[in-house]
């Protein structure tokens, strides 16, 4: 089994293909993979408790790691105490600490 | 160092357009504070970033002359995480994929930047602990 990166970077109010990535991961988790999925820029948007979080507390249930970019929440005016369910803020280091460590890593 | 690692960038946006321009320096930045030795592919409008005659400007909306506003320019962050990694005892190898700069008239770069092909981003990932393509949208 792998170790996977993924890193969204698009807002789900914005980008309908942001939910296929979530499958993706998803996905990747139900084949026993270890998985975690980084927000970043416009991808913490659903961080803040909102219609997309459920989502995220999903993902969070199927074990799968998910992760926001705590400088993108700084610059979106979103508090890391007051993140979604399943959610934790992270630096962008956790990025660096995968591709490092050998796992496989894709951006959308 | 014990510990070095090799990763790789591809980066294909153009500056000034998009965050994933300033994401992308920020992961190389963090590397660079590492030791780490670090490949970046540029292509096609991100072979922009290292673009030597990339000018500070000033801001007549906001009142700012050109120091005052003191405008951020990629050219001087791919020139400052060049040194970073050599400071930190690892290297940047920054290479400008050539047709793309030919089509763009983007020959003029800072110095540590190179001329390439897609063949050289293909032998930085086979070599590399890691590898990240950062696609435009």
């Amino acid at each position: 089994m792998a170790n996977y990166l993924l890193i969204e970077s698009r807002d789900p109010f914005d980008s309908n293909d942001v939910g296929q990535f979530y499958g993706l991961a998803a996905g990747l988790a139900r084949e026993g993979h270890s998985v975690t999925l980084f927000l970043v820029q416009n991808g913490v948007l659903p961080a803040r408790p909102s219609a997309h979080s459920a989502a995220l507390a999903d993902l969070r249930g199927a074990g799968i790691d998910v992760l926001a970019d705590d400088f993108s929440l700084q610059e979106r005016g979103i508090a890391a105490d007051g993140l979604a369910d399943g959610v934790a803020a992270a630096a962008l280091d956790v990025v660096i600490d995968h591709m490092a460590g050998g796992s496989k890593t894709i951006w959308h | 160092m014990a510990d070095k690692k090799t990763l790789t960038f591809a980066l294909m946006d153009a500056p000034f357009e998009n965050a994933r321009s300033t994401t992308a320096l920020r992961l190389i930045d963090i590397a660079a504070r590492r030791g780490y030795d670090i490949n970046v592919f540029a292509y096609e409008g991100a072979v922009y970033l290292p673009f030597s005659h990339q000018a500070k400007h000033a801001n007549a909306v906001h009142g700012h002359e050109v120091e005052e506003e003191d405008h951020p320019l990629p050219r001087e962050w791919v020139s400052a995480v060049i040194a970073e990694a050599e400071k930190n005892g690892g290297k940047v190898d920054w290479v400008n994929c050539g047709l793309c700069v030919d089509e763009r008239g983007a020959a003029d770069s800072v110095d540590g930047v190179r001329r390439g092909t897609p063949g050289d981003f293909w032998n930085m990932a086979s070599a590399s602990d890691g590898t990240l393509v950062i696609p435009t949208k």
